[in-house]
């Protein structure tokens, strides 16, 4: 059963993942509370580890997720059902619509698909944000640390042009200094 | 048949020699396309694999599996586009794996739950860039700008596939308003339409 979930999740997923593996986190953070598969905390755990390997994120998330809810048959599933919609639609275009990035009814349907991606990332950073305590009411050293880690992270990456992968990691050494 | 073989292969093993590079974006995989694709074995030419970048944008789902599958597709047929994407799924799909269940094995281990409290708080930072740099390729006019900010609230009462479609529904009847009104709509940013020349944009793009 949950691995028939994994696969109708992920499917129609991949049918939507217009704009880099961002834009799927609100998708799968909706599945994942409406299955029970796991706490908002665990879900970002896999989404860090899925930005620390290479390979996009979205594929990296199912494979995570399909992992911790059914096992390493979850994970194989979760990976073709999120893979499966991308070579289907990449062999229906490549054999009938190869010139379909110059067709201007697509170019007009990305110049509004393209902000309600931007919109899916900024919903997906609030829903992120509220899940993990980052904005919170009480005022003590947990809550600021947070905020200036949060901070710190994206100065460095919008500033000084950090890798993200370098800023996880220092960020992982900052939370065992402050927080073990 | 068994010349069909060896092509099938390599196509599969040149996709999985690429694939665990393609650290942060798919567009990472540009360079090594063009020395193994265009320069070893002239499969297709440089113009090609910028084509097929283009291309594989319009295509929902990871950039790195749609232009691998696409490259598999001029080469091979359909089922060279398989090959293709299992090569470039594999490498990275047994990696990730391995991280699962590393982390299943020692997620209890307090010193790792300590890393990952600060980690989460970066990982907020990192979807907020994400934001950032998506925003800037999107946002061309006051049009796109309603957009996205309309969109934001909107997403807490419909379902994120719904939005995407009125997304896209939005720009069809916006061009065509605009189009019927005499205006003239600038659809990209001109500066940024090449992303294998901008390195700034393989990070939140694409990924």
């Amino acid at each position: 059963m949950v691995l028939w979930e994994l696969f109708k999740t992920f499917f129609i997923m991949g049918f939507a993942s217009f704009g880099g593996g961002y834009t799927m986190i609100p998708l799968i953070e909706k599945a994942v509370t409406d299955y029970g598969w796991m706490t908002a905390e665990k879900l970002t755990n896999m989404i860090a580890i899925a930005g620390m390997a290479p390979g996009p994120i979205a594929t990296n998330s199912a494979i995570l997720v399909g992992y911790a809810a059914g096992g390493y048959m979850g994970a194989i599933i979760a990976a073709i059902g999120i893979l499966l919609p991308s070579i289907i639609l990449v062999i229906v275009v490549a054999t009938f619509f190869i010139k379909v990035h110059h067709n201007p009814t697509v170019h007009s349907m990305f110049y509004g698909l393209k902000p309600i991606v931007a919109s899916l990332i900024i919903y997906a950073a609030i829903r992120f944000a509220l899940s993990n305590n980052l904005i919170s009411l009480h005022f003590n050293f947990h809550s600021v640390s947070l905020l200036l880690i949060f901070g710190l992270s994206l100065f460095a990456l919008l500033k000084l042009r950090w890798h993200p992968l370098y800023v996880i990691m220092l960020s992982g050494l900052v939370g065992v200094a402050l927080y073990s | 048949m068994k010349k069909q073989w060896k092509l099938l292969f390599q196509i599969f093993w040149t996709f999985f020699k690429i694939s665990p590079v393609t650290f942060g974006g798919g567009y990472a995989m540009i360079p090594l396309i063009e020395k193994e694709i265009v320069e070893k074995r002239k499969w297709l030419s440089s113009e090609d694999v910028t084509d097929v970048f283009a291309l594989s944008q319009t295509v929902p789902g990871a950039v790195a599996i749609n232009s691998a599958s696409f490259i598999g597709q001029r080469i091979g047929g359909i089922k060279g586009a398989l090959a293709a994407m299992l090569g470039v799924s594999l490498p990275t799909f047994m990696i990730v794996l391995c991280l699962g269940i590393f982390y299943s094995f020692i997620h209890d281990n307090p010193k790792l739950e300590a890393a990952f409290v600060a980690i989460r708080a970066t990982i907020v930072a990192i979807i907020v860039y994400a934001a950032i740099k998506t925003a800037k390729t999107a946002i061309v006019d006051k049009t796109t700008l309603c957009i996205m900010l309309v969109g934001v609230p909107v997403l807490f009462f419909i379902h994120p596939i719904l939005a995407i479609f009125l997304g896209a529904l939005t720009g069809i009847l916006a061009i065509s308003i605009k189009k019927r009104i005499g205006h003239k709509t600038e659809l990209e940013q001109h500066k940024e339409t090449d992303p294998t020349q901008n390195l700034d944009y393989f990070m939140g793009a694409g990924i």
